[in-house]
């Protein structure tokens, strides 16, 4: 099928249509024996119609098995240390790295080390385990929010929140990222199947110092989080992740660096052209 | 869209004739499998150097100490690659659904697993997604209903910030919704529209083609018209949330347009459109301006790549564009003398002559689209004649399908009303015999013969 080629080009210009043709019925279009009539057709979604669509998506969605064995093996680079300081592991794949930064250093609480999945998560946590202002509040009104996404329900203690959380929308009662202040048994005390808080223990481990101590009013904890002084450092790494990501060439990433003898001047990895990630001692209180 | 999928083929070791048959074979499986309304297709990603065709399978099923022993050995070994290595061979072995089935039976396993998804080890987070990625795929709903203790976790990490775990998670949970609705009964609850709203906002394209996916896979739901869509669901609900107009956005032709993204999210709005829930709230989010602009932008596209002369094979490859497409076209034309006038005013008769040939489905409907135009009245028909559409419709007088016959004679009826000047051209091009050959067949013997004398009255 040919379409005229200056069709693009006109549907382009935009609306502008002409007026409608003048629409003139004869009775004798629609008389015996001629039965035709213009009418819009509607097919419900099992019809046989759409046979052929579905299973063009089906053949789709299917197919990926045979092509992702495809998908080029992560690129490996030089092995390098994490930036953070007092974290030892070591990578030698981009997406291992990030995947590491998020998970440990991401939202890391400054005060007890633990480390949340989200920021929503983190900022849940801060408020009811480390900040007064809330533990004041709490006594006079609803404040324990619902941690579900999109639910607005407030509550007075955490654990009606928990009740809420698992008669309403079916959580778990051992939900890990909603674990009660108070009930922090240590790791010897759970059942010995229970990675969960020893995996918490860990996490305590591997983030060391806080970078800052001192107490300090509940709307000006926030700028201490680990997370903040950290992406002084990784900020650079990260953001060259995320542009070579979004050009969708982490091979270009692999090769950048592979084929790169020195650094090239505009992507800054902290002091000097060095490879290694060496931690600025500026900011952190550790020798 | 197609062609990144298939540039991603890399030749294996079986002929050409080969692909061939098991790609007839998966279709015939999948037809038979819609019309038992059993259709039901998952998305797997494995990141192993690729087996070999033809050789046996690297991983080997496992039984139950040895499933026992990696799970062991992943939560309490005491060096990290150990862990993960421990983590790796289970992974491999749950490609079985033997294992698979050994895996769930075995007590605490899954309390084990999901201890290892929310450690704060990343690696091991990241191969424990993966088991449960492997089980999500399996075709048994024991298996997806026994992932169930994870779904608030997959859930939770859609909003960190890992892109490739939260991709993990996607597909994840793509497969295990529309494995068992026991699955989606708790994930609703569980705030899994909300999430992904919140998820549609990534600039990451790997994770807004796995959001479509999962998304396309909740919405083809059988419960879904009732339980998921509208919006009187409250949390639940797709069409309450922001998801449509981000749907929408992703759709918008354009240098941002990805193929793989918007495929998804164009099934997701199919689905949605087809339960006929609140189509008029679509339409009010530009719905219509939106997909028509991309279909005009994608016919382009194909205008492009295609050779002249090589339409109709990209046809036959996509056999489904075409009845769809004028099924469209028939919708928009039937009640709208607006869309009569543009199809007539940007010369659209021609092409659309020249899709006769395709196939007897395609000449009826395009036939139905010009009686749309043509039932319109003299000022239309003018704009029909003269041109190719009287020498197309003899032709089409010469096909046996009687629908097509039937429509051609429809169409011949109108034009012989609204257009008279077009009788004599039609006698002088042998219109009669072309007629005769008809005049036995009892559906179309009444209207043969009152053609037959329009023609010599006239």
């Amino acid at each position: 099928m040919q379409l005229p080629p200056a069709l693009c080009a006109r549907l382009a210009a935009g609306p502008g249509a002409a007026e409608p043709l003048p629409v003139e019925r004869d009775p004798a279009a629609g008389a015996a024996p001629f039965r035709f009539v213009a009418r819009p057709v509607r097919f419900p979604r099992e019809h046989q119609f759409f046979e052929d669509g579905d299973v063009q998506r089906h053949l789709y969605l299917q197919d990926v098995i045979m092509q992702v064995a495809d998908v080029p093996e992560k690129p490996r680079v030089p092995a390098f240390a994490c930036q953070v300081a007092g974290c030892c592991q070591v990578f030698d794949a981009l997406d291992d790295y990030e995947h590491h930064y998020h998970t440990l250093h991401g939202n890391v609480c400054s005060f007890c080390k633990r480390a949340f999945p989200s920021g929503h998560l983190l900022d849940a946590h801060i408020l009811e385990w480390h900040d007064s202002l809330f533990q004041i509040l709490s006594e006079r009104q609803d404040m324990y929010q619902c941690l579900v996404e999109g639910c607005t329900e407030k509550f007075k203690t955490s654990r009606d929140r928990k009740d809420h959380m698992v008669r309403m929308h079916l959580y778990p009662a051992d939900f890990r990222f909603d674990k009660p202040k108070k009930s922090r048994s240590p790791a010897s005390a759970e059942a010995p199947g229970d990675s969960g808080e020893r995996s918490e223990g860990e996490a305590m481990e591997i983030c060391s110092e806080p970078v800052a101590a001192s107490p300090a009013p509940a709307g000006e904890r926030r700028i201490y989080r680990h997370r903040s002084v950290s992406e002084l450092f990784l900020k650079p790494v990260l953001n060259m992740c995320s542009v070579l990501r979004i050009l969708g060439c982490t091979w270009a990433a692999a090769l950048l660096i592979l084929n790169s003898e020195r650094i090239p001047s505009t992507i800054c990895f902290g002091q000097g052209a060095a490879r290694g990630f060496k931690s600025n001692k500026k900011k952190t209180k550790q020798c | 869209m197609w062609s990144r999928r298939q540039g991603r083929l890399r030749p294996t070791v079986c002929g050409v004739e080969e692909l061939r048959r098991r790609r007839r074979e998966r279709e015939a499986a999948l037809r038979k499998a819609r019309r038992e309304q059993q259709l039901v297709s998952k998305r797997l990603l494995r990141n192993d150097a690729p087996e070999e065709a033809g050789e046996g399978c690297v991983a080997a099923i496992l039984g139950e100490t040895e499933v026992q022993q990696f799970l062991r050995q992943a939560q309490r070994g005491t060096e990290e690659k150990e862990r993960e290595g421990a983590l790796v061979s289970l992974r491999r072995g749950l490609q079985h659904p033997e294992t698979q089935q050994t895996f769930i039976r075995l007590e605490g396993s899954m309390r084990t697993l999901v201890g290892l998804l929310t450690s704060n080890q990343a690696l091991l987070q990241l191969e424990a997604a993966r088991c449960l990625h492997e089980l999500s795929h399996s075709e048994q709903s024991t298996v997806a209903e026994a992932c169930l203790p994870a779904t608030s976790y997959l859930l939770t990490y859609l909003s960190s910030h890992s892109s490739d775990f939260i991709e993990l998670c996607l597909y994840t949970l793509g497969n295990l919704i529309v494995e068992s609705e026991a699955v989606r009964r708790q994930l609703l609850p569980q705030g899994i529209v909300p999430a992904l709203a919140a998820c549609i906002q990534s600039p990451h394209v790997a994770v807004l083609e796995a959001l479509g996916y999962a998304l396309s896979q909740l919405l083809q739901a059988e419960e879904a018209p009732e339980k998921i869509i509208p919006p009187a669901s409250a949390s639940s609900s797709i069409l309450a949330s922001t998801l449509p107009q981000h749907m929408l956005q992703m759709l918008q032709p354009g240098p941002k347009l990805n193929p793989g993204v918007a495929v998804e999210f164009a099934w997701c709005l199919h689905y949605i459109i087809c339960s006929q829930v609140s189509n008029p709230l679509l339409i009010g989010h530009g719905a219509l301006s939106t997909l028509g602009l991309l279909l005009l932008d994608l016919a382009g596209a194909v205008q492009k790549t295609e050779d002249a002369g090589l339409e109709l094979f990209f046809f036959q490859k996509q056999p489904s564009l075409l009845p769809e497409g004028l099924w469209l076209l028939n919708n928009l034309t039937a009640n709208s003398p607006s869309f009569c006038t543009s199809l007539l005013s940007l010369d659209l008769i021609e092409p659309l002559l020249q899709l006769l040939p395709v196939s007897n489905v395609v000449s009826v409907m395009v036939l139905t689209v010009l009686c749309n135009v043509a039932e319109k009245g003299p000022a239309y028909c003018q704009r029909l004649w003269p041109g190719p559409l009287l020498p197309a419709l003899l032709h089409t007088l010469a096909f046996s399908d009687t629908e097509v016959v039937g429509q051609s004679l429809e169409l011949l009826h109108l034009l012989f009303l609204y257009q008279p000047e077009a009788v004599q051209v039609f006698l002088q091009q042998s219109g009669l015999q072309a007629l005769e050959r008809h005049q036995e067949e009892a559906q179309l013997q009444d209207r043969v013969y009152a053609l037959q004398q329009t023609a010599l009255q006239g």
